[in-house]
């Protein structure tokens, strides 16, 4: 009874902001545009925030703070391990810093500045990269992160947040700026569906559930969860309940809700834009395995490097559809 | 006990009283703790003792008081040399000192912002402090806080790229509240500087890349005195002292020795080293 009442509460929300969650005024939009307009927002009602970039300000998009308050913003050239520890150094004296690049230089070029300076020391730095994943691109495998969120999660006194879209990067955003401690947002390059309702509010290690399925549930975070979504969608046409559940925390990660979600499926499937190994599908199966042992499948890159092309290509060749989502659940279930 | 209103030790031979001090301690703490960086902790106690307590506006009862002056020891392997002073100071009780590198001392093997009030950054891997001492440069001058900014940095420790990335950060962005030191003591772990990554000309690549240098032989106070007046009167860019040291200065027996980089003495040694400290 409970399952129908939240299922039907699902319906009504797509019917509301349709399928993929967008409106008239809703249109897919890319996270890192929404990061620049929400810095810059929040750069006119605090001073005390300030913006630092490693030569790419305008594909992070902090170019629009950059431009509006250029006492408070610091381009530190092609330099992401300076710009860590400066980050560092000005959240010493209270400010808010907000310290992005490309999600593969942040965290991998920059990972021991972070180690050090940010984690071991607790600064109040945030680190919001985009670029993350394989939707970078024709750039190529070296611009794509697909090992970020293994880095970062590994890191003591580290938040690690991807949110699903343009609504919940704002969200987030104006969350961490008031929350004290090191936090990683990983934003994505492409433009992606609105997936959370109009008046979500974001909270740091809490997973936005949009169904509990009772055959498998369907744990996703960044642009996997519109393709959670839609495949939840083609399965429910073959009569399997399938849920979804934005982890848009993946550390701390939300246990209570996952607990839930194994309890009533006994089955769940991991679906990220990253690194099998080290990501999201990682720590759910960490997580269930001493908690609430249930069979677990990982969708997401396979321990591989990616590749050039367009992302909506890059998507199918990794096996990240909605369709490839759909066949590992049906052969899963088989099981 | 704002040290401002306590006052300040600008006398030549009070400072050198307190230099001697400091190393009895840093001996003291290194024997006790049986292990730890003896070489670089005494290279470097002149400059140390100057600039904390010639110098910096601090106040031990207040460690995050927002307009004290920021010391950041990149070259943290000499965490001896700052627990000493900080102890001196007044951060802590004198017999925290036997805490060095035991479990869940606040005195960690290397300096840890969130384990000792008054450390300002954690630091150990080497490169680091100069990039976080420019963003607290750059954060006080947003607060139009003249408050400086002191970094000291080993020789061999600017082999790490990342402290050439933060010397052109300090030059670009004209911080001239900022002043580093380096520790030339002409050793690193495996041997020479020279000969293990050559990092000459050191004058001239500071000044190449934007910074006002000046070289001083690093246990003369009455120079290092001269010099960090100097720092301070220079204005729209940084200055960087350029300390000739000798790695173990105090003890005949530690002075210049590699081996005495990373190893601690023994009691026989302790018993020789303060006795040449007494005398010296």
């Amino acid at each position: 009874m409970g399952e129908r009442k939240q299922q039907s509460a699902v319906s009504s929300q797509q019917s509301a902001v349709g399928a993929y969650g967008n409106t008239p005024e809703r249109k897919p939009k890319a996270t890192r545009d929404e990061y620049g307009e929400v810095l810059l927002e929040l750069g006119e009602k605090r001073s005390d925030i300030v913006a630092l970039d490693a030569d790419l300000s305008c594909s992070t998009k902090t170019n629009k703070f950059a431009k509006a308050f250029p006492e408070r913003f610091f381009n530190m050239g092609i330099a992401e391990q300076d710009m860590i520890g400066t980050a560092a150094g000005l959240a010493l004296t209270g400010k808010i810093p907000f310290a992005s690049t490309f999600a593969v230089f942040e965290t991998g070029r920059a990972w021991d500045q972070i180690r050090l300076t940010v984690c071991y020391s607790n600064t109040n730095v945030k680190l919001v990269a985009t670029h993350g994943g394989i939707t970078v691109g024709e750039d190529g495998a070296s611009h794509q992160a697909l090992e970020d969120i293994a880095l970062m999660r590994a890191l003591p006194n580290m938040t690690v947040i991807v949110p699903a879209d343009a609504a919940e990067t704002a969200s987030v955003i104006k969350t961490i700026t008031d929350y004290k401690g090191p936090v990683y947002v990983r934003l994505g390059r492409a433009k992606v569906p609105y997936i959370v309702p109009d008046d979500y509010q974001f909270e740091i290690g809490k997973a936005l559930v949009l169904h509990i399925g009772k055959d498998v549930n369907i744990v996703a975070a960044g642009i996997m969860v519109s393709a959670a979504k839609r495949a939840a969608e083609l399965l429910s046409k073959d009569g399997i309940d399938a849920g979804v559940i934005n982890m848009s925390t993946i550390k701390p990660l939300d246990g209570a809700t996952l607990l839930k979600a194994a309890k009533k499926s006994k089955l769940i499937i991991t679906a990220e834009e990253h690194s099998i190994i080290g990501g999201l599908g990682s720590a759910v199966s960490e997580f269930l395995s001493e908690n609430y042992p249930v069979p677990v499948k990982r969708i997401g890159i396979q321990d591989t490097f990616g590749c050039s092309g367009p992302s909506d290509e890059l998507l199918k060749f990794h096996g990240l559809t909605a369709e490839d989502i759909v066949k590992t659940v049906k052969t899963a279930l088989k099981k | 006990m704002n040290v401002t209103t306590k006052g300040k030790i600008t006398d030549v031979h009070d400072l050198k009283k307190l230099a001697k001090k400091i190393r009895l301690r840093i001996l003291h703490m290194l024997t006790t703790a049986g292990s730890g960086h003896t070489g670089g902790s005494l290279s470097a106690a002149d400059v140390a003792v100057a600039i904390y307590f010639s110098k910096m506006n601090f106040d031990p009862k207040n460690p995050l008081w927002k307009d004290r002056d920021r010391f950041i020891l990149s070259k943290g392997h000499a965490a001896p040399l700052l627990y000493a002073i900080m102890g001196e100071a007044g951060y802590f009780p004198l017999d925290t000192l036997n805490l060095l590198r035991k479990v869940e001392s606040p005195l960690q093997g290397h300096p840890c912002c969130t384990s000792l009030p008054g450390i300002e950054v954690s630091t150990g891997s080497l490169g680091q402090g100069l990039s976080v001492a420019n963003g607290m440069a750059l954060g006080l001058r947003l607060d139009n806080n003249p408050a400086r900014v002191y970094c000291i940095m080993g020789d061999g420790e600017i082999q790490e790229g990342q402290v050439w990335e933060a010397a052109m950060t300090s030059a670009h962005y004209k911080i001239d509240t900022l002043c580093a030191v380096v520790d030339n003591n002409g050793l690193q772990i495996d041997g020479p500087v020279q000969k293990i990554m050559g990092i000459a000309p050191l004058h001239d690549k500071w000044a190449a890349f934007g910074w006002h240098v000046i070289d001083i032989n690093g246990h003369n106070m009455e120079q290092i005195l001269s010099a960090l007046d100097e720092a301070e009167r220079t204005k729209g860019k940084p200055t960087v002292i350029i300390a000739k040291t000798t790695k173990g200065k105090g003890v005949s027996f530690f002075e210049d020795k590699v081996e005495y980089h990373g190893v601690a003495p023994s009691s026989e040694e302790y018993e020789k080293a303060v006795k040449e400290i007494h005398n010296g």
